[in-house]
């Protein structure tokens, strides 16, 4: 067998199911699923198509009932609870629909959280928390309060804060869900200039002008993966991406 | 982080402090108050001189003075002036250094001018009573052992005495007549004030051999022996020496038929009571202490409640639950501790004033416990809030609205 690289994620026949026996709820029915390293991944589906379990699952928040999840090669199923914050911490960057960032607290000291959590020293931490900042076109409002940023602003702090600790996978749920249509072009914008630096990043969605900014689109429908299409190449670049500055685009 | 935490509701976090603020000020200022009652209850016990043994005449129990007229009731009993002698021999008492016999004469009626007052005590005794009673002169001098060898009518009078005979007058000089008989005041005794029970300034005080000659008669036994002792610490030698001399002479039927009274004895009992009376005044303060913290905990669970939704985020982003325990350990903490610093000021500022008559005395090592206590408190009651941020689980936090 060939031996490749080792995929960012991995599902294999995992099945999450709430309540037992007559009442049990199947969220996920046994679903195998690989993500390779680079690749922009749309998840879609209906509400109550098990996407929000899906993304629990992959953002490492729930663990599967059965089957194994391998993330960037790591077989989270009976990590304890210090290694499941470290594997939160530095290999998952997770992105909210609500944005979620700290309330009274600096777009900055945002950022700089996951870092606190890592245990980065003082200087450094603020090096790499301007630097994702500035990755986001955020550069000029890191002493702004969530209260006092408009909500694509918000979003792009959020991101931010979710690549900050260079994560193997961007983990983002309905990113633009809460957004205005200018602000969610920027936002996802951002996501496919993110994959171009070759990151991986998965977005759940229920839009399908969202999924078209994805290399790969896959459809849930009663825990059952019911379609896996691909519309670019794992090489190629993202359908939608726009080259150019982002801070410009940012502001127009 | 815990900072922003406290800050971030001012108000809440000062009513939670205002708790612990008023449970270690209490602790403080109550601890005070007891000790300052101890200090004053003792202040009056060392007036009455606490180096001193006091003889009274009667075995048998009763508490009191009133010693001539016992003197007569139990037969035989009677304290003589050859007691005081033999207390005196320096190779039997050593460690007595003087005797002082007393005698307490009766409503004795004494007038000036005109005006005419009864004081509560009309003592006859000799010099050595002003060191072993600490009874100096304020005015004029004490009488000497001449006057009282020479039967001399000289009076020392009490603060109380000379304001209700003298209205305003020097009395030195004057001539105050006892049941008739004339007497010259030698002195005015300095203020003493009352001892809880009665006025101490409330006495006269004349040579024993004219008070025994001229009121209450030659053959009356001593009402009191007052016995000074070379230092505090050989008071307890002395009252043996006491004991052990005067046993033979006075005794029926193997008891001795005088009772010997050591104020160093009065002063460690009454110190002990005082000592409960102020764990007792600690204790209500500690509860008041331990709502405080039960204030503390109540706003931390509160607090917890409010930011599930912040504490699934920090978990979902990384945090451990050691990160987020120690985050509300350290916002109760915090609270707590500047309740306590705030309450050791209340407390050393409320222990300046006068309470219910006591000047507080402020001890350093309540103001160190209360503090303790109060952060101990808040540490305490913040564990179970935190723990129960920290164990909250990510995926339920960030549902949470």
């Amino acid at each position: 067998m060939e031996r490749r690289r080792r995929p960012t994620i991995a599902f294999q026949r995992v099945s999450k199911s709430y309540g037992s026996g007559e009442v049990a709820v199947h969220a996920l029915r046994e679903v195998d699923l690989v993500v390779e390293r680079g690749d922009f991944v749309a998840i879609m589906g209906a509400s109550g198509s098990g996407k929000s379990t899906l993304m629990n699952i992959v953002g490492c928040l729930d663990a599967p009932t059965r089957g194994r999840y391998l993330l960037d090669g790591i077989d989270v199923r009976g990590l304890d609870d210090l290694e499941l914050s470290w594997i939160r911490n530095r290999k998952i960057g997770l992105v909210f629909q609500s944005f979620n960032l700290i309330p009274r607290t600096t777009a900055l000291r945002n950022v700089e959280l996951p870092l606190i959590y890592a245990r980065v020293g003082r200087q450094e931490r603020r090096g790499r928390a301007l630097a994702a900042l500035e990755a986001v076109g955020l550069a000029d409002r890191i002493e702004h309060g969530p209260q006092e940023l408009s909500g694509g602003q918000q979003q792009r702090a959020a991101i931010a804060r979710a690549i900050v600790t260079d994560p193997a996978l961007i983990l983002a749920d309905e990113p633009s869900g809460n957004l205005d249509s200018a602000s969610s072009q920027e936002v996802l914008q951002i996501f496919s200039r993110l994959n171009v630096a070759g990151r991986t990043v998965i977005i759940i969605t229920h839009e399908a002008d969202v999924a078209a900014h994805a290399k790969r689109v896959i459809r849930l429908s009663d825990g059952w993966v019911v379609s896996d299409t691909r519309q670019s190449p794992l090489a190629a670049l993202p359908p939608r991406f726009v080259p150019g500055d982002l801070t410009v685009e940012a502001s127009a | 982080m815990a900072v922003q935490g406290v800050l971030a509701n001012r108000l809440r976090s000062l009513l939670t402090m205002l708790g612990i603020t008023i449970g270690v000020a209490s602790v403080i200022i109550l601890v005070a108050v007891g000790h300052g009652s101890a200090v004053a209850v003792q202040q009056r016990i060392e007036n009455l001189g606490t180096n001193t043994v006091t003889i009274s005449p009667g075995g048998f129990g009763a508490f009191g003075g009133g010693g001539a007229q016992r003197g007569t009731q139990s037969a035989a009993v009677t304290l003589t002036k050859k007691d005081v002698k033999a207390l005196q021999d320096p190779s039997a008492a050593p460690d007595v250094k003087s005797v002082t016999p007393v005698v307490e004469g009766q409503s004795i009626t004494l007038t000036y001018n005109g005006a005419s007052y009864s004081p509560t005590q009309f003592v006859g005794t000799t010099p050595s009573y002003a060191e072993a009673r600490k009874t100096p002169v304020q005015a004029g001098s004490w009488f000497t052992d001449g006057d009282d060898a020479g039967h001399n009518r000289v009076i020392l009078l009490g603060q109380t005495v000379v304001l209700n005979l003298f209205s305003g007058q020097n009395p030195i000089g004057q001539t105050v007549k006892a049941n008739g008989i004339g007497f010259v005041v030698a002195g005015v005794l300095e203020s003493k004030g009352a001892n809880g029970f009665s006025d101490q300034d409330d006495i006269a005080i004349a040579p024993l051999s004219t008070t025994q000659d001229l009121l209450t008669g030659v053959s009356g036994g001593l009402s009191q022996i007052v016995v000074e002792a070379k230092s505090s610490r050989r008071v307890n030698a002395a009252e043996a020496e006491v004991t052990s001399i005067l046993t033979p002479k006075h005794s029926s039927g193997g008891s001795a038929t005088f009772r010997v009274l050591n104020q160093a004895s009065l002063l460690q009992t009454t110190s002990s009571t005082t000592h409960t009376f102020t764990v007792l005044l600690a204790t209500v303060a500690a509860i008041s202490l331990l709502v405080g913290g039960i204030g503390v905990m109540n706003i931390m669970l509160v607090t917890v409640t409010e930011r599930t939704r912040e504490i699934g985020i920090r978990k979902a982003i990384g945090a451990r639950t050691g990160d987020i325990l120690g985050q509300f350990l350290t916002e109760a903490v915090l609270l707590s501790m500047a309740g306590g610093l705030l309450g050791v000021a209340a407390g050393l500022v409320g222990g300046r004033f006068k309470i219910v008559g006591v000047q507080p005395v402020v001890q350093l090592y309540s103001v160190l416990l209360a503090f303790a206590v109060g952060v101990a408190v808040g540490l305490f009651f913040g564990i179970y809030p935190a723990k129960r941020a920290a164990t909250l689980r990510p995926i339920e936090a960030l549902r949470y609205e």
